[in-house]
């Protein structure tokens, strides 16, 4: 049970005591709310005594008359509002003009209750400022989640973009003071290094673009028919050089015309980034096979490797980003981390669908990409 | 003047910095042993104890060069630590071990920044080695 804090200001006695009365064992309860709510009432018979009031306490909700001896309720709300105060205020007032619910709603009342009202009318309003005050403030609080997550994303962006610059740095420094010998070809190992370094920074840039991408509302997904087994064809000719430095063979297994009503950028993100994983975390002399299927009401996407595999603890964690699997095997494979927490978002918040791997370490991967269609 | 070579231990999960660190140490005329992951590095401790050690902060975790360095300090408290991080430049966060309250939970005896001059790591070393 969580309790709002009610502030009735009126100067008739009778109306606070019979709004206290009403609220007496009132309790609001939505279904998705993880507990009702119940009040906790307080009174002030003026204008000042409730500034006083929440100035000292916090007060969740304030039913509020404007007709009061001293200040009247309009300036009351003027005194909220110019103090950013998180409090929602009811007006309650007994000869209601246009004038004065204007004046009242500029100046941030949430709704009107005419007196006199009836217990139930007073309910049903308290019931509306609650569940709007419930949904405002859960609103709020992950808003703020979202930036606490965002940032933590940036920092070990900065990081994952600083560790490469710090060791490509650190091999100019050792060339610049000829550290290891006058030739050119002492430094023949940091040099490949660099490169290599410089390589993985491109592929999380490049990661990171199609993030940006997929996260901004600016560009307009473009969905129309996309032919599955035509992206899968251009994922593998483009992975096709590595996989023969690899000699890693390569099979395609995909009915024709299998169209999905898609986003084609979407789908080749997708596409490549399974094929070049099964690529890349192969064995020497390996192979990777993408099967296509169309089963009832959806399209699967299967993308086998007999790579290095991963382990339990490897594959729960695989979908993070900045994930990197770090072991002896894949010391000198290039990735950024990001590759498959994209390919996740994509697949399920995006299209709906499920994404699942099973893995066998030194036996291979096999992802399973379910779409509805 | 080194007659028995000193061995420094280097933790970092980052090849090339591993890589350029025992190029620095070496030339500085230590052993060294190398490890690569936290894991790696309380393997080697189980084995032998080395002069010193230089470990990186961030590694599987976040905090695995702070986890390493207590172990390491509870099986050799007379092994000093180094722990060497890029933290400070990347993120804004300052750690250091100036004051009582800090060494009570930080066990390292000393901080540097990564990409720290030869010289100046040189000058820490013998500090701690007393050379």
């Amino acid at each position: 049970m969580a309790t709002l804090k009610v502030l009735v200001v009126d100067d008739e006695p009778g109306i606070r005591s019979g709004i206290s009365r009403i609220m007496r064992n009132f309790r609001v309860s939505y279904p998705f709310m993880d507990e009702d709510f119940d009040f906790e009432l307080e009174e002030a018979d003026s204008g000042e005594k409730a500034i006083a009031i929440i100035e000292k306490e916090p007060v969740d909700i304030i039913l509020l008359d404007n007709k009061l001896p001293g200040m009247d309720g309009i300036e009351v709300l003027e005194h909220i509002r110019s103090k950013q105060m998180d409090i929602y205020v009811m007006m309650i007032t007994s000869y209601a003009s246009l004038e004065l619910a204007v004046k009242a709603t500029t100046n941030g009342a949430y709704n009107f209750v005419p007196k006199p009202f009836t217990p139930e009318e007073l309910r049903s309003a308290v019931e509306n400022i609650t569940k709007h005050l419930f949904l405002k403030r859960m609103t709020r609080s992950m808003n703020k989640e979202g930036k606490q997550v965002r940032f933590q994303f940036l920092s070990v962006l900065s990081h994952e973009l600083k560790s490469p610059i710090n060791a490509i740095e650190g091999y100019l420094k050792i060339m610049k003071e000829r550290q290891v010998g006058e030739s050119l070809s002492d430094y023949d190992t940091m040099i490949d290094r660099s490169l290599e370094r410089i390589k993985g920074m491109r592929t999380l840039i490049m990661d990171m673009m199609d993030l940006t991408r997929l996260e901004s509302t600016s560009k307009a997904r473009q969905v129309r028919k996309v032919d599955l087994g035509q992206v899968a064809r251009i994922a593998l000719d483009t992975m096709e050089p590595m996989a023969i430095q690899k000699n890693v063979k390569m099979f395609l297994d995909a009915p024709e015309n299998l169209v999905l009503q898609s986003d084609s950028d979407e789908i080749e993100i997708i596409m490549n980034n399974l094929v070049s994983n099964a690529v890349k975390y192969n064995r020497e002399n390996g192979e990777v096979s993408v099967t296509i299927r169309q089963t009832d009401n959806q399209v699967s996407i299967k993308v086998e490797d007999t790579g290095i595999g991963m382990n339990e603890e490897e594959v729960s964690r695989l979908f993070q980003e900045f994930m990197r699997i770090k072991n002896e095997k894949t010391r000198n494979i290039t990735g950024s981390g990001l590759g498959l927490s994209i390919v996740k978002k994509l697949v399920e918040d995006t299209y709906h669908g499920t994404i699942t791997v099973k893995s066998i370490p030194d036996g291979g991967t096999t992802f399973e990409v379910h779409l509805p269609n | 003047m080194k007659e028995d070579k000193k061995t420094i231990l280097i933790v970092d999960d980052d090849a090339d910095c591993l890589a350029q660190m025992e190029l620095q140490i070496r030339r500085l005329g230590f052993e060294v042993i190398t490890a690569d992951s936290q894991k790696k590095g309380e393997e080697v401790i189980m084995e032998k104890e080395p002069d010193l050690a230089i470990i990186d902060l961030m590694m599987e975790n976040k905090d695995s060069g702070f986890i390493l360095c207590y172990k390491m300090k509870q099986q050799y408290p007379g092994m000093p630590v180094i722990i060497a991080s890029a933290v400070t430049a990347e993120t804004g966060l300052r750690f250091g071990v100036e004051t009582e309250d800090e060494r009570r939970w930080i066990k390292a005896d000393t901080f540097i920044e990564k990409g720290i001059r030869p010289d100046q790591l040189e000058r820490e070393i013998n500090k701690l080695l007393k050379i």
